[in-house]
């Protein structure tokens, strides 16, 4: 580095600003200099674009893979089988429901890990971060202790002829308790980035807390929100562990995509490859409807 | 600025959580004995069907004893399961199925000869309660009281399989009729996709009945109640055993299958609740 002399002079010299502005330098366009940076810079892309490569190439080989060994006629006939229809309409209605029970009941907690501190505060945070770290078959296997027939909980419900296992309630359940965590995180991260002072502001000018939340935080937290509602979603759909265990395997009832995969795999293998086509098809459509064009902001916040 | 990075070190969270546990799916019911590894040692794989647990796992210690150089590595799931995983090159020196269907299917994927199965085990249906018996079973019949929760493997399972066979017989039989089965599978609540998952929620109460094998209730211990199915009905099961041809060590493949066929592998197979072959 240079000498204390260089902090005395009143222009820096100009080595010393190329270094400290690269970006500036190059949009300035000075010619000496122009041609070097821009060189490093393309370097650098360069660079950065090959350390992506075998990342992004270990994603898309798999499902490359697969989308070439199905044939779009065998597709559309196994589309037509009652197995494989129940599992897609079954699929996509739990996970609908599982998605609004989440965001119904998870957006206040999001608001209490955003927003207050009380003591215990790492016990809740901790205990909704905890079913996104379980093996999915335990989880499966607590919900049956707890909801099953002579479960914690379960049992009282009986009594009163409620039962809860192998129902698609069970399936809802499931989903709820694994995805649900994402979309608590994301969204007590969107709202504890909502400047405070502009709540404050607009309970000045006489909003409830209602409003505040509604028209004030709700927006701004909204792109995480909504990302974390579509990672919730995502991961609902593809629950296999807890379901099997808690909500069991019936065709019509419980039978969700990937169980019908799992199964139409032992039983055949061109089968489970139509399923598995099938269910990336959806998955990819829904995700980029919903990141591409509702959701503007998503990049930001997740 | 502090609540940016929160939120930040929130999301890092968050995907470490994610890449850590959150989707982990596909869980399955294989469980690889533990064996410690050894340098000379002649390490054989023996995929075997979920039934075959605890009888293998004694027959492999017994096994290891016997041949001191030799190390038994297991792997339990849905003979399906297992048949598949074969198709698809999975590494495994021994099969042992609880169905010929799932051996053939090893056998057309190439990696055992045709006839290079032989049947090393019987084994028969038995309908299970848990002990409480809260459905009130006191005969076959009751499997079809409208209400009763009935737990069975699925029909790609092998178990499941003879399960809807036994239903076929005695849809056949005039003691008790077409009506019967249907009324039977009507209280079919779930399909698991191995017969031990049904023990397991039969156990634990979830179900009020179940169809599994024999052998399955001698490894549960007291913790049910039975009903015997006819002979008549009854499904007899016969596992097929065969070592792969691409084994790793074939002598060592072929002296399990043998020990396995032994006067001494078909008295453990019998203390486990399973019908020997005859000689």
């Amino acid at each position: 580095m240079k000498g204390p002399t260089t902090r005395d002079e009143p222009r820096p010299d100009a080595r010393v600003v190329r270094e400290a502005m690269p970006a500036a330098e190059a949009e300035s366009g000075l010619a000496s200099s122009a041609g070097a940076r821009s060189l490093s810079r393309r370097g650098r892309s360069i660079l950065l674009a090959v350390a992506c490569v075998p990342l992004i190439a270990f994603l898309l080989l798999p499902l490359l893979a697969l989308v070439l060994r199905v044939s779009p006629a065998r597709l559309l006939t196994n589309l037509a089988t009652p197995q494989v229809a129940q599992a897609i309409s079954l699929s996509l209605t739990t996970t609908a429901i599982t998605l609004l029970l989440t965001v119904l009941a998870g957006t206040p907690v999001a608001y209490v890990l955003a927003r207050r501190r009380f003591r215990g505060r790492v016990v809740l945070d901790t205990l909704v971060d905890l079913p996104m770290v379980l093996p999915p078959s335990v989880a499966g296997i607590a919900l049956l202790v707890a909801f099953g027939r002579l479960g914690l909980v379960g049992r009282y419900l009986d009594l009163a002829g409620v039962s809860i296992a192998f129902t698609q309630a069970a399936v809802v359940l499931a989903q709820m308790f694994v995805a649900a965590p994402f979309y608590i995180k994301s969204a007590a991260a969107g709202i504890a980035a909502v400047d405070r002072e502009l709540e404050q502001a607009a309970a000045l000018d006489g909003a409830g807390p209602a409003q505040v939340f509604g028209r004030v935080t709700a927006p701004l937290a909204g792109g995480a929100m909504f990302g974390g509602a579509v990672m919730t979603w995502a991961r609902a759909l593809g629950e296999f562990g807890a379901t099997i265990v808690f909500a069991g395997n019936f065709p019509g009832r419980t039978q969700t995509m990937p169980l019908a995969i799992y199964l139409g795999f032992e039983l055949d293998f061109d089968v489970a490859l139509t399923l598995a086509a099938i269910l990336l098809a959806i998955s990819f459509v829904v995700l980029f409807v919903v990141k591409g064009v509702l959701g503007r902001d998503v990049g930001r916040e997740v | 600025m502090s609540g940016c990075r929160r939120s930040g070190f929130r999301v890092v969270c968050l995907l470490f959580a994610l890449v850590l546990g959150g989707c982990g799916n596909g869980a399955g019911p294989a469980a690889p004995a533990d064996a410690p590894a050894g340098a000379a040692t002649a390490e054989i794989t023996v995929f075997a069907a979920a039934s075959l647990a605890d009888a293998f796992e004694q027959i492999a210690q017994r096994f290891e004893a016997r041949n001191t150089d030799a190390q038994v590595v297991l792997n339990f799931a849905g003979s399906q399961q297992l048949a598949q995983q074969i198709r698809q090159g999975a590494p495994a020196d021994v099969f042992a199925s609880a169905s010929g269907k799932q051996m053939a299917v090893a056998v057309d994927g190439g990696r055992i000869e045709r006839g290079g199965a032989q049947p090393f085990a019987r084994n028969r249906l038995v309908v299970i309660y848990p002990k409480a018996n809260p459905a009130k079973l006191r005969s076959l019949h009751d499997l079809a009281r409208p209400g009763v929760k009935l737990d069975l493997a699925a029909k790609e399972v092998p178990a499941g399989q003879y399960s809807l066979d036994f239903l076929a017989a005695a849809a056949q039989d005039p003691a008790y009729g077409a009506a019967y089965r249907t009324a039977v599978l009507r209280n079919v609540v779930s399909y698991e996709e191995n017969v031990r998952a049904v023990v397991g929620k039969v156990a634990l109460g979830e179900a009020d009945a179940g169809i599994v094998y024999e052998s399955d209730v001698v490894a549960e211990g007291a913790d049910m109640g039975t009903l015997k199915i006819p002979a008549d009905l009854n499904q007899v099961a016969t596992y097929p055993i065969a070592a792969l041809n691409d084994a790793k060590h074939v002598g060592a493949a072929r002296g399990f299958v043998a020990y396995v066929l032994s006067a001494e592998g078909q008295a453990i197979l019998e203390q486990h609740g399973f019908i020997r072959v005859g000689e």
